[in-house]
């Protein structure tokens, strides 16, 4: 069955949104809008629930409870115009050049279409000396670079991101990072989850804070980098690794 | 020893001479085996699927009794075979006792289960691995389907050449049902016993050789196939 994208991605609306497992309730009553522009980085400490939230708000699980809609659209709806890039992205057996070009002929764009197209991600994701190359083969950081690459390629509108860089060494993480920048310059939205200060006062335009599964905050990356508060939040902005938020 | 050497050399001049009985043996066990194995793998691989896939209920059961079934001993699957197809069984009426068809049903029934347990497996482990990615990118479930047979079929061969490997070496159930009749249900693991039984090594040596030669076939063909699993393309 072919998906229609929908007219409208934004606002990206969460409502009252619980998710249980066996009666146990991982993210409880969030709420909060997102516009079309920019990046957002999900934070909280480890099992707060920003894997959760995000695969929700992809499609992959349904809510227990509330909704996600992207603009009028449920996630199923909308993922023409939505990916995600997993923390451990799954490769195919195949080239590099022939998994970015899978994506594509899952909706069937024509091949003269397609090899333009994954060039251009190619060259926007640093892949060019590995093109031909098994994706089983690479490393972690060129693993990520693929991940990215296969999910621009399709010309998303937001882009998912569960901890990129959480495998990477610094250097990696900083070419994923630029990449991410370049991606949200060409107007992609970007939702990111990530457990590196650095990476959300490089990247981030505002923050979701989560703990317990539950919202904690929705600030402007100014505020939350300024916030003053005795608690979680501020140890964790101010010390993230003693608040356990470092995996 | 010189026993054994001399039967080995007239072995090899039987081999290496086409001998015609020889040749005859050969051929009905490739065609019994590789029947057998094309219709297990045509049955085996979507019941694995399908397995490895789909929730429902006595999914268990099915796969705790696939995967007992593998395991079953070919004696007695000859034995239940016999008495289907006997003249005073539920099929008797089709008259297959002693023919190939009824050694060909005996090889399905051994082979079909590994083919099914092992390729459910197979398909289990890259369905939790890409299932998920698959839905990502987009793929309606004909298409994960499809991008998951394609991305196992290394494994999936190897399956299918174990089952081979069982069926081409299995004697008990072919002897039952075929009834090793010269010309007609003779193939070389019931040859190799019945010429081994009268005495006559050096026939029985020959088909030993083929058998192994056959074997060894198999095992170059799993090596290299577990060499070509990370491929450019």
């Amino acid at each position: 069955m072919m998906r229609h994208p929908p007219d409208s991605l934004f606002p990206l609306a969460v409502t009252s949104l619980d998710f249980s497992v066996d009666g146990e309730r991982l993210l409880s009553g969030l709420s909060f809008e997102l516009e079309g522009k920019g990046c957002t980085a999900i934070l909280g400490p480890n099992g707060s629930g920003k894997t959760l939230l995000l695969r929700l708000c992809h499609g992959m699980l349904t809510p227990t409870a509330g909704s996600v809609r992207w603009g009028e659209a449920t996630p199923v709806q909308a993922l023409p115009s939505q990916a995600m890039v997993f923390q451990l992205p799954a490769m195919l057996n195949r080239s590099v050049r022939a998994n970015i070009d899978y994506a594509l002929r899952l909706r069937r764009i024509p091949r003269d279409e397609r090899q333009r197209l994954v060039q251009e991600a190619v060259e926007l994701c640093g892949l060019t000396e590995v093109v031909g190359r098994n994706a089983r083969v690479l490393s972690g950081g060129e693993r990520q670079k693929l991940a990215i690459a296969r999910a621009w390629v399709t010309r998303p509108r937001a882009l998912l991101m569960d901890e990129p860089t959480s495998e990477l060494d610094p250097l990696a993480t900083r070419e994923i990072e630029s990449m991410i920048q370049r991606v949200v310059a060409q107007g992609v939205r970007v939702i990111l989850t990530t457990h590196d200060m650095n990476q959300v006062r490089h990247l981030a335009d505002d923050v979701l804070f989560l703990e317990y599964g539950r919202l904690r905050a929705h600030l402007p990356i100014g505020d939350f980098l300024n916030y003053q508060g005795d608690d979680t939040m501020r140890d964790f902005v101010a010390h993230p690794t003693r608040s356990g938020a470092i995996s | 020893m010189s026993d054994f050497g001399e039967a080995l050399i007239a072995s090899a001049g039987l081999l290496t001479g086409l001998n015609p009985d020889l040749l005859e043996i050969i051929r009905l066990s490739l065609f019994v085996t590789l029947t057998a194995v094309c219709i297990a793998t045509i049955i085996g691989i979507p019941l694995g699927g399908l397995l490895a896939v789909k929730r429902f209920p006595g999914r268990g059961f099915v796969v705790l009794v696939i995967d007992t079934f593998m395991g079953l001993p070919p004696v007695v699957v000859g034995l239940i075979v016999y008495l289907w197809l006997s003249r005073s069984g539920p099929l008797g009426v089709l008259g297959l006792l002693y023919t190939p068809t009824a050694m060909i049903i005996a090889q399905c029934l051994l082979v079909t289960p590994i083919i099914a347990a092992l390729s459910r497996q197979v398909i289990a482990d890259a369905h939790g691995q890409y299932d998920e990615q698959l839905r990502s990118l987009g793929a309606a479930r004909w298409q994960r389907i499809a991008t998951l047979l394609w991305e196992t079929r290394t494994s999936l061969l190897v399956t299918v050449l174990a089952g081979f490997g069982r069926a081409n070496a299995e004697v008990g159930a072919v002897m039952i049902v075929g009834g090793n009749i010269n010309h007609v249900t003779r193939v070389m693991t019931t040859s190799v016993a019945y010429e081994t039984s009268r005495g006559n090594l050096t026939q029985a040596l020959a088909l030993g050789i083929v058998l192994i030669l056959i074997a060894m076939l198999l095992t170059l063909l799993l090596h290299q196939l577990r060499r070509l699993n990370v491929e450019p393309g």
